[in-house]
């Protein structure tokens, strides 16, 4: 095979010098800003600084309130990834049997897709809430004692029921797409064998599913960890008491409403470390169990 | 050829009239009828001399603005003018140099700047320690009660005597719950401004060491016996569903304006919602605890206040100083009084607003100027200060939320919050 080379040497550089601007300015430079403030402790108006090496992360780890927002992170994201993901495939697959309408059904479940996460809270908020909420009236005649306001593990299902409901959308079009891609002869090969549509699904279906499955999973983790914060932000605020505060809603409330700069600026350094921890486990362990066909 | 002429004159003129104004921007917070108030203000402002423009600026809510204000600092563009909320006060007083006390600014643009002009109450919650004013209070507002008279009236209530006490206000409620005239007897918006910072007032007992924090570092005494008795009357009455939480801000308004709710304690700046809601309400002072000694003493302002930054220059210092002398000029006052509620800065104001029979057609305007001027304030009814307020409020909040949900008692509550704020105080100060 002949090996093509390009007599430019200036022509590549200028071709990606946009992407690595952008990557530059939006991440790098932001990320060495955060490592920095780590290690500083500062007024709000940076005044006064002084370097304390890792005291604020010392001081970090060592907050039960941090552990608890860990839990609080590892309990949602857990719930969201699963639930968007298990409903989505579940829906992709019925809207695959349906002969009539199939494209308006789709379109449909597209929808959701396109609010924006704080919109979305909003809707569910006003659903929800124990005051004005068109649904809670009904719960609580139902016998519910509906009060996410102050039960904090109904507040927690409640920014999950949010998160899960806008992630859906984008799970179910990769999941329509993924079932598209499974050749119809081997469903058929399968049936023919007498194999039942529950078998033909576990044992055909699924297994050519996961390379879709496995990008879900790191895409939904990264969107439980950080897109969802619109969510927590006008569902909850992280109340109450501290039971839907996820580590990035405390890097928020920390480093802006409390402005304690230089443990929020620890704690986003932690939460990189997590995110690239996670995501290099991801590819390591579970993507040996994808089958891509 | 004539209106090319026109025009090169035009463009020539634009700058000289540009350099001749100096422009004197002001970031706000305000929304709805209250930034109308801001743009009119500022807009008589500047058609009422030819030397300043005052460019008003919205930045968000409260603590957006205060967020913004504070990177643009940082980022060295910071405006000249900031509305800054209450509870961040401390966090503008802990940054000299990055401030101008607005006394200077008057006294050094040429005016007489007489404190005494001021409502006390006021002007002492945003004074230095040795007494100077540091920020010019452009809205305050003080906690009342209001109750819903269809509501009274059906529970076998007197509609014309709200209850003055907070046993009253229990006994009360209760009455509205059991008679069935409404599913919620009472509610209230901000807990912890209302029932911490202005009960520690109120009731004349301490709220925090050094005066609340307005002479030093302050010391958290809110696990205080009073504050024990009074959330644990209110954590009873949460369990038999006779007081409803309604969130940690000003949510609980809805549950009054709905109807769901007899009786709420709001700021007074919260008027304008709850006469929009069509309902029939009655206003009452803040209830008190009448086992605390010498109570009513007197409330603490909530609101906002403008802040003047530092390192600007003296043409634009003498603009701000200009501004702020034509704010405080009595028809301007009157007039932000009366349109939004928020309460007047001068005597002079409230004088003319009294003679000018508006009281009389509006009786509840004056009752939280009546709460706030009643008495000589003591070392408990000065206003709290603290370096980190909003985190303090947090945390507060936090702990009531675990109570009110029944998994602690108040005293468990209030000591927690205690050991919790004072830790989180003396991380601040750096301590």
């Amino acid at each position: 095979m002949r090996r093509t080379v390009f007599p430019h040497k200036l022509l590549p550089w200028l071709l990606l010098a946009p992407q690595l601007a952008i990557t530059l300015i939006f991440f790098y430079w932001p990320a060495a800003q955060a490592f920095r403030q780590s290690v500083l402790r500062e007024d709000p108006f940076g005044l006064s600084s002084k370097f304390v090496g890792l005291a604020n992360f010392r001081k970090v780890l060592n907050d039960p309130a941090y552990l608890n927002a860990m839990q609080v992170t590892v309990v949602f994201s857990v719930l969201v990834a699963f639930f968007a993901m298990g409903i989505a495939l579940f829906l992709a697959v019925q809207v695959e049997k349906i002969i009539r309408g199939k494209g308006l059904y789709r379109t449909l479940m597209i929808w959701p897709y396109a609010v924006a996460p704080a919109i979305a809270g909003m809707l569910w908020l006003f659903m929800f809430n124990p005051s004005f909420g068109t649904l809670a009236w009904p719960l609580r005649q139902l016998g519910i004692a509906w009060n996410p306001l102050l039960n904090g593990d109904q507040a927690m299902a409640l920014v999950v029921a949010a998160a899960t409901w806008k992630q859906i959308s984008y799970n179910f079009l990769f999941f329509v797409a993924g079932l598209q891609a499974i050749p119809k002869s081997l469903l058929e090969a399968a049936a023919i064998d007498g194999a039942t549509k529950r078998h033909a699904f576990w044992t055909i279906v699924f297994p050519l599913l996961t390379p879709t499955t496995f990008f879900l999973l790191v895409v939904n983790t990264v969107y439980a960890l950080f897109d969802t914060f619109g969510i927590i932000h006008a569902v909850t605020s992280g109340g109450p008491g501290k039971s839907t505060e996820t580590l990035v809603y405390k890097v928020y409330n920390d480093g802006f409403v409390n402005l304690i700069m230089g443990d929020s600026a620890a704690q986003s350094v932690i939460l990189m470390v997590i995110v690239i921890a996670l995501t290099a486990f991801q590819f390591r362990f579970i993507e040996k169990r994808v089958h891509y066909g | 050829m004539k209106t090319v002429n026109l025009c090169v004159v035009g463009l020539m003129a634009l700058p000289v009239a540009a350099q001749a104004q100096t422009e004197i921007s002001w970031w706000h917070a305000m929304t709805g009828a209250n930034s109308e108030v801001v743009e009119k203000i500022a807009a008589d402002f500047n058609a009422s001399q030819s030397d300043y423009v005052v460019k008003p600026v919205f930045k968000g809510t409260y603590p957006e603005t205060l967020n913004a204000g504070i990177a643009a600092f940082r980022a060295g563009q910071a405006p000249d003018i900031i509305q800054v909320f209450d509870v961040g006060t401390g966090v503008m007083m802990g940054a000299q140099g990055a401030i101008k006390p607005v006394a200077e600014v008057l006294t050094e643009a040429g005016f007489n700047f007489d404190k005494s002009e001021y409502l006390p109450g006021i002007v002492g919650y945003y004074s230095s320690p040795a007494g100077e004013m540091l920020s010019f209070p452009y809205n305050s507002s003080s906690p009342i009660l209001y109750y819903n008279k269809d509501i009274f009236e059906k529970a076998g209530l007197d509609v014309n005597t709200p209850p003055a006490t907070w046993a009253e206000v229990w006994a009360a409620a209760r009455q509205i719950k059991s008679s069935g005239a409404a599913t919620c007897g009472y509610t209230s918006t901000w807990l912890t401004w209302i029932h911490t910072e202005n009960f520690a007032a109120w009731n004349n007992v301490s709220w925090a060491s050094n005066e609340n924090g307005l002479a030093g570092t302050p010391e958290l005494a809110v696990d205080g016996p009073l504050f024990v008795k009074h959330f644990q009357e209110m954590a009873d009455l949460a369990k038999e569903g006779v007081f409803v939480y309604g969130g940690r801000t000003s949510e609980a308004k809805q549950n009054f304006t709905s109807g769901e709710c007899g009786i709420l304690t709001e700021s007074s700046g919260g008027l304008g919602d709850i006469v929009k809601a069509g309902i029939n309400y009655g206003i009452g002072q803040l209830p008190y605890d009448e086992s605390a000694e010498g109570a009513p003493q007197n409330t603490v302002p909530g609101g906002a206040s403008l802040w003047v930054m530092g390192g600007k220059s003296d043409e634009a210092y003498k603009g701000v100083g200009t501004f702020f002398n034509y704010l405080s000029q009595t028809e301007v006052q009157q007039y932000l009084h009366e349109v939004s509620g928020y309460l007047p800065v001068t005597m002079a104001a409230y004088e003319a607003t009294k003679s000018s029979g508006f009281y009389e057609t509006n009786p509840a305007r004056e009752v939280p100027i009546t709460q706030m001027m009643g008495k000589e304030p003591t070392e408990n009814s000065k206003g709290v200060r603290a370096p980190n307020l909003p985190q303090i409020r947090d945390i507060l909040n936090e702990e009531f939320e675990k109570m009110l949900a029944g998994q602690q008692t108040a005293q468990e509550a209030m000591t927690a919050a205690a050991t919790r704020g004072n830790a989180a105080i003396k991380d601040a100060t750096g301590g």
